[in-house]
């Protein structure tokens, strides 16, 4: 068994895997069940001034016969008293002592306040506390949320409110509605956080329905923008995941969250420098049964790569990921499309997607299955290979042009020669 | 004879439609090919990648329109295409899991058209409409795909059709319980109001005279199909009991179910797809033991092999190497003698190869009911009326206008007697061919 435990700023949790703030942790019977399946911790759907919350709130967006490959949410934060949502996280925080319980908190801008109620939320036992910096909709009018994670002044000054009489980890959850993240990371660690969670979900229209001209979803006729999530938004959070890990300037463990549903989705966020993650979405539409998949998937995949210990994976690919002015160009190095012929099955998805789409390279040979990549003029692109519908039948092969070049020096090169 | 609508349950349609979720999934299922595999294997070119996106995507009167639009009897052909050897044997998805059912969801989106709207059919690519006069002989599959095309040029079509109704076998020969009646009506209606003129009851020949028809009309298609069942040529075929399976077929949809008396036990002689229709229609009248007897083995079975499986799972018997060689009874059949076949020693395989009778291997089955299911006769009769020229009993046509050796003149579908299988869907693929050579030509002497 590989070791699945980590210590998340100063957080132990027995396994990486949270439920991140939402419908799904409102209540000490939910995140106790939770507990009980598997989950190695939760954040507390956020604790406020309580809300009166709408009807309808979830939308979703479906991709052929998968349901909700995006989901869109309005509703705000606890609609239940503080009082009874701390009694609540007390008990189960009594009741497992050794899980992460950390307390999602969003409150209006006033440092007697936040003190106050940081102290409050220290009694119950919990392990930490995670500032709301990030959802989109709602509490956002009202100065809270993303609309505090948008202004990286804000976010430093609630952040110190929260954290200069905490004696738990704070964490700053983040807003991706942003245009660089890292300035409210930033900013949120100069304030004293001890570790950053991202993303929050992603400011959205769900739809609309083409029969009625009705907004999606709507409440009796009006919609409203909402907060996006689910795995149809995982490769921003990755981005956004890697940006604050690899930023010289961010030295706090990252809490990745974003469309996690499955084992593999755990190890791609590990790998690009979350110490931990937040699952939202696949828990609310599958259950809390379905940690079984994280904790089984993630322990055979380090078992069979001979990895001791899940946090030796934390950031492994994230210096992988920089900038594009340090990628080699393509007359230093490319990748060209082979297609295997004995795999190919004749649907001409590349063709036509090279044709039209890309850098028409791809012929159709008379009396062939097979079309056949021109490689001399394939730039390597990828696409045929992404339509392809049959595993590893159009291979990238990679071919080094010897020359070793990037853009940024290719410009120093050629400054050096002027 | 008129049609008769029959509520028996086992006449009713045995394939079920994809429910609203399998429609999706299968739809879904499609990868959208391009120059896709499954359009060049149908006779008539349906955009198939096309359609199924539409009912992905919830149109469904798009969809029907893509089918109509390459194919008048979208319908018909949704529910009796040999698909597996045709859209759904190209379908690449064969290879990498299973093909999609192409056929099935041709059905959803024709099923649509029928219940709900017909989709109007978009202009043809013509640059002169079509002017003048075009008769067709005959109002089955052929002479309906011809005339769906005629009349959207522009062209004033006359089917003259001997029977009572139009569709030829798709109303008349193919078992309901593939294809229910309604459907087929549904098709000629379709033709109809397209604005063909339908002349039923007519005989060419004997109602109205070959030059007479010839004289009225700019063109000539002769969609005549083939001939009834030929005799086996064997003592007692003239006992009562003894059908022609295309006229038992014919009787399941134009008479109560009731009066047709076959008896406790049937035999089938033959085992093609006919074969297997008289079979399971025997099975379905309340035959109690049905068996297909034919000359040669499985191998060589010139049925399908769904419909093989179909007729083992309606209970039905094979005797492979056997043959009748004479039917015993008093007026009415009572027994059949047999006797069993061999290859001779040193022929080819297959459905070539000579056979021969196995000395004293004479057997005698008793039974209430023969039917001859052993093909269908070439109508060389009508091909020497007309004057048109044929070799070896199937008349000549040019391959790319399907025109006779008489200027003018066309022959589609079954009448050709092409070897290999007939098809409605080939025979609707003759009808387009046809009705395109008539509009060059005829725009051309204008």
């Amino acid at each position: 068994m590989a070791d699945l435990s980590v210590n998340f700023a100063g957080i132990k949790s027995p396994n990486p895997f949270w439920l991140a703030s939402g419908p799904l942790t409102n209540t000490g019977y939910q995140v106790s069940k939770a507990f009980d399946e598997g989950w190695g911790g939760a954040v507390w759907k956020t604790v406020g001034e309580p809300v009166i919350n709408v009807s309808s709130r979830l939308a979703s967006i479906d991709y052929g016969e998968r349901r909700m490959m995006g989901l869109n949410n309005i509703e705000l934060i606890s609609d239940r008293s503080v009082e009874d949502n701390l009694k609540e996280i007390a008990e189960v925080k009594r009741r497992f002592p050794h899980h992460a319980v950390i307390v999602s908190m969003m409150f209006e801008s006033n440092p007697k306040l936040w003190s106050d109620m940081v102290k409050q939320v220290e009694d119950t036992g919990a392990d930490g506390i995670e500032l709301n910096f990030g959802c989109p909709h709602g509490m956002s009018e009202r100065g809270m949320g993303s609309v505090i994670g948008q202004v990286p002044e804000y976010a430093e000054q609630i952040t110190r409110y929260a954290a200069e009489g905490s004696s738990i980890p704070v964490i700053v959850k983040l807003t991706p509605n942003v245009t660089d993240v890292r300035m409210p990371g930033r900013a949120a660690v100069s304030g004293g956080a001890h570790a950053l969670s991202l993303i929050n979900t992603i400011n959205s229209v769900m739809g609309v329905d083409i029969d009625s001209w009705m907004p999606i979803p709507q409440v009796d006729g009006r919609g409203s923008h909402g907060g996006y999530c689910g795995p149809a938004v995982k490769p921003i959070a990755l981005h956004m995941v890697s940006s604050l890990y690899n930023d010289r300037r961010i030295r706090v463990p990252i809490c990745g969250i974003g469309g996690i549903e499955t084992w593999r989705d755990v190890v791609e966020f590990m790998l690009l420098g979350s110490q931990a993650v937040q699952v939202c979405t696949a828990a609310m539409h599958y259950g809390f049964r379905m940690v079984r998949d994280l904790t089984e998937g993630l322990n055979d995949y380090l078992n069979r790569r001979g990895i001791a210990k899940v946090s030796e994976i934390v950031g492994g690919a994230a210096n992988r990921v920089g900038d594009w002015n340090d990628l080699r160009l393509s007359y230093s190095f490319q990748v060209v499309a082979r297609i295997h012929e004995e795999k190919c099955i004749g649907c001409n998805l590349c063709y036509i997607a090279c044709e039209d789409g890309a850098h028409q390279c791809i012929d159709r040979i008379p009396g062939q299955k097979n079309p056949v990549v021109r490689e001399e003029d394939c730039v390597g692109c990828n696409l045929c290979s992404l339509v392809c519908p049959v595993p590893d039948c159009i291979e990238m092969v990679p071919v080094d042009h010897g020359v070793r070049e990037t853009w940024r020096q290719r410009q120093e090169r050629l400054s050096s020669l002027s | 004879m008129a049609i008769e609508l029959n509520e028996d349950s086992r006449f009713q349609e045995v394939v079920p439609p994809l429910l609203p979720k399998e429609v999706m999934e299968e739809a879904n299922r499609c990868y959208y090919c391009y120059d896709a595999p499954c359009i060049k294997a149908c006779p008539t070119g349906i955009n198939i990648p096309v359609f199924i996106r539409q009912i992905a995507t919830g149109d469904l009167d798009s969809s029907a329109r893509t089918i109509l639009d390459a194919n008048i009897l979208g319908a018909t052909c949704a529910r009796i295409c040999p698909t597996e050897a045709l859209c759904e044997g190209g379908c690449v998805r064969k290879e990498d899991s299973r093909p999609v059912s192409i056929g099935r969801l041709q059905r959803v989106a024709t099923d649509h058209a029928m219940t709900t709207s017909v989709p109007a059919l978009p202009p043809l690519p013509v640059s002169v409409g079509g002017c003048g006069r075009v008769s067709i002989v005959g109002a089955g599959p052929a002479g309906l795909g011809a005339a769906a095309i005629l009349c959207r040029m522009g062209y004033q079509v006359d089917i003259y059709e001997e029977k009572g109704e139009g569709g030829g076998l798709d109303t008349y020969g193919i078992v309901s319980y593939r294809e229910p009646i309604p459907v087929s009506l549904w098709e000629v209606n379709l033709v109809k109001n397209m604005g063909a003129k339908f002349h039923f009851g007519v005989h060419v020949g004997h109602d109205l005279e070959w030059n007479a028809l010839r004289s009225q009309s700019d063109a000539v298609i002769v969609a005549v199909g083939l001939g009834r069942v030929p005799r086996l040529g064997i003592p007692g075929e003239d006992f009562q009991g003894v059908w022609d399976a295309l006229n038992l077929v014919e009787a399941t949809k134009t008479q109560p179910l009731d009066t047709i008396i076959l008896g406790d036990r049937v035999v089938v002689i033959g085992a093609g797809n006919t074969a297997v229709d008289a079979a399971t229609c025997a099975n379905r009248l309340g035959a109690k033991e049905v068996t297909i007897l034919y000359r040669r083995g499985q191998a060589a079975m010139p049925a399908y092999e769904y419909e093989y499986v179909f007729a083992k799972q309606d209970g039905v018997n094979y005797r492979w190497w056997t043959v009748p060689v004479e039917i015993l009874g008093h007026g009415h059949v009572e027994a059949l003698r047999c006797m069993r076949t061999r290859v001779v020693e040193g022929e080819a395989t297959g459905r070539q190869a000579s056979l021969e009778l196995i000395p004293n291997s004479e057997f005698i089955m008793p039974v209430d009911a023969v039917i001859r299911a052993i093909g269908q006769a070439k109508p060389k009769n009508f091909w020497e009326i007309i004057g048109a020229q044929t070799k070896n009993n199937r008349v000549v046509v040019d391959p790319e206008t399907l025109e006779t050796s008489i200027p003018g003149v066309y022959a589609i579908g079954d009448c050709l007697a092409r070897p290999g299988e007939a098809t409605v869907v080939g025979a609707v693929a003759d009808g387009k061919q046809a009705a395109w050579a008539i509009h060059r030509q005829l725009v051309k002497v204008v």
